[in-house]
C-alpha cells in the first residue's frame, strides 16, 4: 500500500520548474529566512510531514548548520491518522512520527511540506500538532505553493509560487525518497490523457 | 486490504508486516499525553462476547476508543442472546445498527466465518473455540520483534494444550508467514499428530521440552486448564508441570538473549514458574500493552479506509 | 386403473422396447389407456431405501411422511424405511403402526417403519422388538440410529433376539466414547479448523466388534452409512469370513470430502462426517465390489434455523432422497445392472421387502422409475419437495433426471412432477 498523496498523482512526463539547482537554491534561501525571522533559529524544531516533508526539514536544517553553526532539533510529523479524506481511498499505510526528544512544549514548531496545495494536510498536521504537545508558535515552509486553498491557511516561508490548474499535477522528487535527482515537475492533465 | 480477520491464515507477510509497521506507530503514539485519535471517528465497533474475557474485550475496547471508534459491548450474559437469539438474528442486528466491524469472541470454532457471511461489516476474530486467535498471534510476534529485531529466522517454542489451544494455531500460522520456524512441545495427547500437515509443513513437534530449549529464541507457554486431566490427556498437574513447566533450571538452558512469553492468564506453577513469570526474560506484561497496539492496526487497517 | 405403455425404453441401458403397465403389474402385452414416449430413457426397478428420516412424529417443521415420501418417489425411490428417531420414538407397535398408516394415506412410496433396537434409544434395555415385528407395520429392520448400541452385551442380546421373526438390527457404527463432543472427521481438517475430530476408528471398532457378535450368534447384521476405509476393510474380511453381515453407504460419502467443513457451514456437517478423499475412493470400490451391499440415503432433512447457525450447534444431517440416483449416477456412471443391484434389488433383498426390486418381467409388481440419463440438473434447494432445504449440493450440477415413478402401476411421478 502505497501512500498516495495527492499532489504526486500523475507522470514522469511534464515541464522541469525547479531544476536540482534550483530546488537546492530554494532550499537555501528558505533557510536564510528562517534565520532571519526567528531570531537565528533559537527556540525552534522543524518537523517535516511524511513522505517529502521529512528530507525538506533535515536538508533545512543540514543549511542552517552549515550557514550558523546551529543545531535545530528535526523531527516528524505523520498526519495520515487525521486527515479528512480516509474514508474516500483504500487504507493508507502510517508514516513515522518523530518528535525530537526535547519535545515541542513552548518552541516555535515550524511544519515542512513538499507541497501546499488544499491546505488540508497543514489542518491535519496542526490536529497531530495539538496532541503531541503544546507549541508557542507554529510556521509552515514548503518548497512549492501551487495554490488552489480549500481552508484559511497560508505558509511563512515558500520556495516557489507556481500557479497551476486545479487539474495539473506538481511532482515533487528527492534523493531521498525518490531514487533519483532533485526536482519540480509540472504536468497538465492534457498530456495525461 | 482486507475485509475480515477470521484466521491467521488471512494474512499474507505482506499485510502482516504492514500490520506490526502499523503497530509500532500506534504503540509510538501510546507514550503521548493525549492518546486519542480522532481516525476512527463516526465509525461504529461492536465487541460480541460469548465467553467472559474482560481481558481481551478491554483491550479491543481500549484499541477502538483511542481511534474515536463508537464502541458497542454485546455481551451475551443477560442479553436476548442467553435468552437463546440465534448468532444470525444478533448479526442482522447489529447490521441493523450499521457496525462497521464487529469483534467477535465465540465458544464455537468457526463462528466468526459464519458471522462474516450474515454481516456487511468487518469481522474480527478475537478467539473462536479451539480455533483460532489471530490478533493474540500479531501481539506475540509484535512483541518477538520488538524484543527480538526481527521475526524471520527466529526459532519459537510453543509449549502446551496445542490440540485445544486457538493463541497456537494462529502463532504457527502468523509466524510461519513471517519466516519463524515453529516447534510445538507437548505430551502427545495434546499435540496432534497431524498438525504440520494441517497448518506449515515446515512446523517441527516435540515431546522433549529440555532438548529444545538450547536452540530457542523464543519460548510461548500456553495455559494448560486442570479439566484435562479429567479426560486423561495428562495424569496430573504436578506431572504436567514436571515434565512440560518452564521453571527456573529450564530457563537457565535458554541462550542469553531468549524471551518467554505466555499469553495469559497465567496458571503460575502449572505451566510457568512464579520466578521465570517475573523474570526479566519474561514479555508478559508487554504482551498485554501490545495488544491495544496491534488491535488499533488491525482496526486502522480494516476500518480506516473505503468500506 | 389407468393403464400406461412406455414406448422406447431401455430396461437397464439394454434395447429399445415397450413396457406395458396394466392392473398394478407388468403386463405381457395388449393394449393401453396412456403412451409414455420414453425415447432415450432408461426404466430401473423402484428404488428402495433402508435409511430414510422422515422425522414424523415429532418434527413436522423439518419433514412429515407425506413430503417425504413426495421427495422420494421424486427420487425415484418406491419404498423407503423410515428411521426410529422421531418423538416419541418409534419403540413401541403404535408409533410404528402410525407411521405406517401415514405412509399408506401418502400413498406415494410404501413406507416401512424401523423400530428402535432400545427404548428411548437409550440403549439400556430392549424395546418390544417382537410386538413391532408382528405389528400392522411387520417391522424386520430394528436400528438405534443416531446413536449406537454401544454396549456389548445389548447388542449380542438383540442380534440374537430378532432371529425369531427373521429380523435384522441395523446398526449406526459410532464407539460414544471416542466421539464425545466430534464435530467432523478427525484428520488435519479437524485439526486446522480446530473442530473436535471424528476418528475413524470409532466406526471401525463397532463394526469389528460386532461382526464377531453376529459370528458368534449367527445373526444377521447390517452396518449403516459406512463411512471409512478401515471399516471396508473389516467388512471384507468379515465377508470373507462367512459372516452375515451387509453394508451401506451414502451418497454423499461417495462424493464429498471433509475438506468442505473448511466453510463452517454447517450444510456440510453429518453423521458419520465426511471423510478424506482417500476414504471416498475406498467406498467407491467397496460399493463396485460388493462388499459394500447398497446404497442408502440417511435423508436427513433439518429445519433453517438447525442449520443457519454456528457448525458446533448445528444438527447432522443431509437431505438427499431427490439427488440420490444423480449421485451415485455421477460416481459409477451409467451402469444400470449395478445401481439396480445396489439401489434397489439388495436393499429390498436385505430388508425381506417383496413386491420391490425385482425384474421389470411380465407378472411383477409394476413398481419402477423412468430416468432421462442425458439430462443435467444444477441443484436447487428451493426447489426441492422436502420440507427441507439442508441439501450440501446447492448450485452443483447433477447428471440424470427422474422422469416417471410408477407405485404398483400407479404414477407417482410423471414428467418429472409429483402427481398428487
Amino acid at each position: 500500500m502505497a501512500s498516495l498523496r495527492d499532489t504526486h498523482i500523475g507522470n514522469a512526463q511534464g515541464k522541469t520548474v525547479l531544476s536540482s539547482a534550483d530546488l537546492h537554491r530554494v532550499v537555501d534561501r528558505i533557510a536564510h529566512q528562517i534565520l532571519e525571522k526567528t531570531s537565528g533559529a533559537t527556540g525552534t524544531v522543524l518537523l517535516g510531514i511524511p513522505t517529502r516533508g521529512v528530507p525538506l526539514a533535515r536538508r533545512l536544517a543540514a543549511r542552517i548548520h552549515a550557514f550558523e553553526g546551529i543545531d535545530v532539533p528535526v523531527g516528524a510529523l505523520d498526519i495520515t491518522l487525521y486527515r479528512d479524506d480516509l474514508r474516500l481511498h483504500a487504507t493508507r499505510a502510517l508514516g513515522k512520527t518523530e518528535i525530537p526528544g526535547a519535545g515541542i512544549d513552548g518552541r516555535r514548531v515550524i511544519l515542512v511540506d513538499d507541497v501546499l496545495f488544499s491546505g488540508r494536510t497543514v489542518r491535519a498536521a496542526l490536529d497531530a500538532l495539538n496532541d503531541v504537545g503544546r507549541p508557542s508558535s507554529v510556521q509552515l515552509a514548503v518548497l512549492v505553493d501551487r495554490g488552489h486553498r480549500e481552508l484559511p491557511i497560508r505558509a511563512d516561508y515558500v520556495g516557489k509560487n507556481i500557479p497551476t490548474a486545479q487539474s495539473e499535477n506538481v511532482r515533487v522528487s528527492l534523493a531521498e525518497t525518490d531514487g533519483g535527482v532533485d526536482e519540480v515537475r509540472l504536468s497538465g492533465s492534457e498530456e495525461t490523457r | 486490504m482486507i475485509k475480515h480477520l477470521r484466521s491467521a491464515a488471512d494474512l499474507d507477510a505482506e499485510t502482516a508486516t504492514l500490520i506490526l509497521d502499523t503497530a509500532g506507530e500506534m504503540a509510538a503514539l501510546a507514550g503521548r499525553e493525549v492518546k486519542k485519535l480522532p481516525t476512527l471517528r463516526g465509525r461504529t465497533v461492536v465487541n460480541l462476547f460469548y465467553e467472559d474475557s474482560t481481558r481481551t474485550r478491554i483491550s479491543f475496547e481500549a484499541a477502538a476508543k483511542r481511534l474515536s471508534a463508537d464502541v458497542i459491548n454485546f455481551s451475551a450474559k443477560g442479553s436476548s442472546v442467553s435468552k437463546g437469539e440465534s448468532l444470525k438474528d444478533t448479526a442482522l442486528t447489529l447490521q441493523a445498527m450499521g457496525a462497521d466491524a464487529v469483534v467477535i469472541r465465540h465458544p464455537a470454532s468457526g463462528a466468526p466465518h459464519r458471522l462474516a457471511s450474515w454481516v456487511d461489516g468487518s469481522v474480527i476474530n478475537a478467539g473462536d473455540g479451539t480455533h483460532e486467535h489471530p490478533t493474540q498471534a500479531l501481539l506475540d510476534a509484535y512483541t518477538m520483534r520488538s524484543r527480538l529485531g526481527r521475526i524471520a529466522g527466529l526459532r519459537v517454542v510453543i509449549v502446551g494444550d496445542v490440540l485445544h489451544s486457538r493463541v497456537a494455531r494462529s502463532n504457527v500460522l502468523l509466524l510461519s508467514t513471517l519466516g519463524a520456524k515453529v516447534t510445538l512441545v507437548g505430551p502427545p495427547t495434546l499435540v496432534p499428530v497431524d498438525i504440520a500437515a494441517a497448518l506449515e509443513p515446515s512446523t517441527e513437534v516435540s515431546y522433549d521440552l529440555d532438548s529444545v530449549l538450547p536452540d530457542a529464541d523464543v519460548v510461548m507457554m500456553l495455559r494448560v486448564q486442570t479439566e484435562r486431566m479429567q479426560d486423561s490427556f495428562f495424569p496430573s498437574a504436578r506431572e504436567y508441570s514436571r515434565r512440560y513447566g518452564l521453571d527456573v533450571p529450564r530457563m537457565r538452558k535458554l541462550p542469553e538473549h531468549a524471551i518467554v512469553m505466555h499469553p495469559g492468564p497465567m496458571n503460575r506453577g502449572m505451566e510457568i514458574a512464579p520466578e521465570v513469570a517475573d523474570s526479566s526474560r519474561s514479555t508478559i506484561v508487554e504482551q498485554v500493552a501490545n495488544g491495544v497496539s496491534a488491535r488499533m492496526a488491525v482496526l486502522y487497517l480494516l476500518l480506516g479506509g473505503k468500506a | 386403473m389407468t393403464s400406461y405403455l412406455i414406448k422406447g425404453v431401455s430396461v437397464l441401458g439394454g434395447e429399445p422396447a415397450d413396457l406395458l403397465i396394466r392392473d398394478g403389474v407388468i403386463a405381457a402385452g395388449g393394449r393401453a389407456d396412456e403412451v409414455i414416449d420414453a425415447e432415450g430413457l432408461v426404466a430401473l426397478p423402484g428404488l428402495v431405501d433402508l435409511h430414510t428420516h422422515l422425522r414424523e412424529p415429532g418434527r413436522e417443521d423439518a419433514e412429515t411422511v407425506e413430503t417425504g415420501s413426495r421427495a422420494a418417489a421424486l427420487g425415484g425411490y418406491t419404498a423407503v424405511f423410515a428411521m426410529a428417531n422421531t418423538s416419541p420414538v418409534a419403540d413401541t407397535a403404535g408409533v410404528v403402526e402410525q407411521v405406517w398408516r401415514l405412509g399408506r394415506e401418502a400413498g406415494l412410496v410404501d413406507v416401512q417403519p424401523i423400530g428402535a433396537v432400545t427404548v428411548g434409544l437409550a440403549g439400556k434395555q430392549l424395546a418390544e422388538l417382537g410386538a413391532m415385528a408382528t405389528s400392522a407395520a411387520g417391522v424386520r429392520i430394528f436400528s438405534d440410529d443416531g446413536h449406537c448400541v454401544a454396549d456389548p452385551r445389548l447388542m449380542r442380546r438383540a442380534l440374537e433376539y430378532v432371529k425369531a421373526f427373521d429380523g435384522i438390527i441395523a446398526q449406526h457404527a459410532e464407539e460414544p466414547r471416542l466421539t464425545e463432543g466430534a464435530q467432523m472427521h478427525e484428520g488435519k481438517v479437524s485439526t486446522r479448523l480446530g473442530l473436535t475430530g471424528w476418528p475413524a476408528v470409532a466406526e471401525e471398532a463397532i463394526i469389528a466388534r460386532d461382526v464377531l457378535l453376529a459370528e458368534h450368534v449367527g445373526s444377521r447384521l447390517h452396518v449403516c452409512h459406512v463411512s471409512t476405509a478401515g471399516s471396508v476393510e473389516v467388512l471384507r474380511h468379515a465377508k470373507a469370513r462367512g459372516v452375515r453381515v451387509t453394508a451401506e453407504v451414502t451418497p454423499h460419502h461417495l462424493l464429498l470430502t471433509d475438506e468442505l467443513a473448511a466453510s463452517y457451514d454447517p450444510v456440510y456437517k453429518v453423521n458419520p462426517p465426511l471423510r478424506t478423499a482417500a476414504d471416498v475412493q475406498a467406498l467407491r470400490q467397496a460399493l463396485v465390489d460388493g462388499v459394500i451391499d447398497i446404497v442408502a440415503t440417511d435423508h436427513a432433512p433439518h429445519a433453517v434455523e438447525d442449520k443457519e447457525c454456528e457448525w458446533a450447534y448445528a444438527r447432522p444431517g443431509m437431505v438427499g432422497l431427490e439427488t440420490a440416483l444423480p449421485v451415485v449416477l455421477s460416481v459409477l456412471g451409467e451402469q444400470w445392472e449395478l445401481i439396480a443391484e445396489r439401489m434397489s434389488r439388495a436393499p429390498a433383498r436385505i430388508a425381506g421387502l417383496t413386491g420391490h426390486g425385482t425384474d421389470l418381467a411380465a407378472g411383477t409388481p409394476a413398481n419402477l422409475t423412468l430416468v432421462d440419463p442425458s439430462a443435467r440438473r444444477v441443484v436447487d434447494p428451493a426447489g426441492l419437495a422436502s420440507r427441507s432445504r439442508n441439501t450440501p449440493y446447492a448450485g452443483t450440477t447433477l447428471p440424470g433426471r427422474i422422469v416417471a415413478t410408477f407405485l404398483r402401476g400407479e404414477p407417482t411421478v410423471l414428467d418429472g412432477k409429483a402427481v398428487k
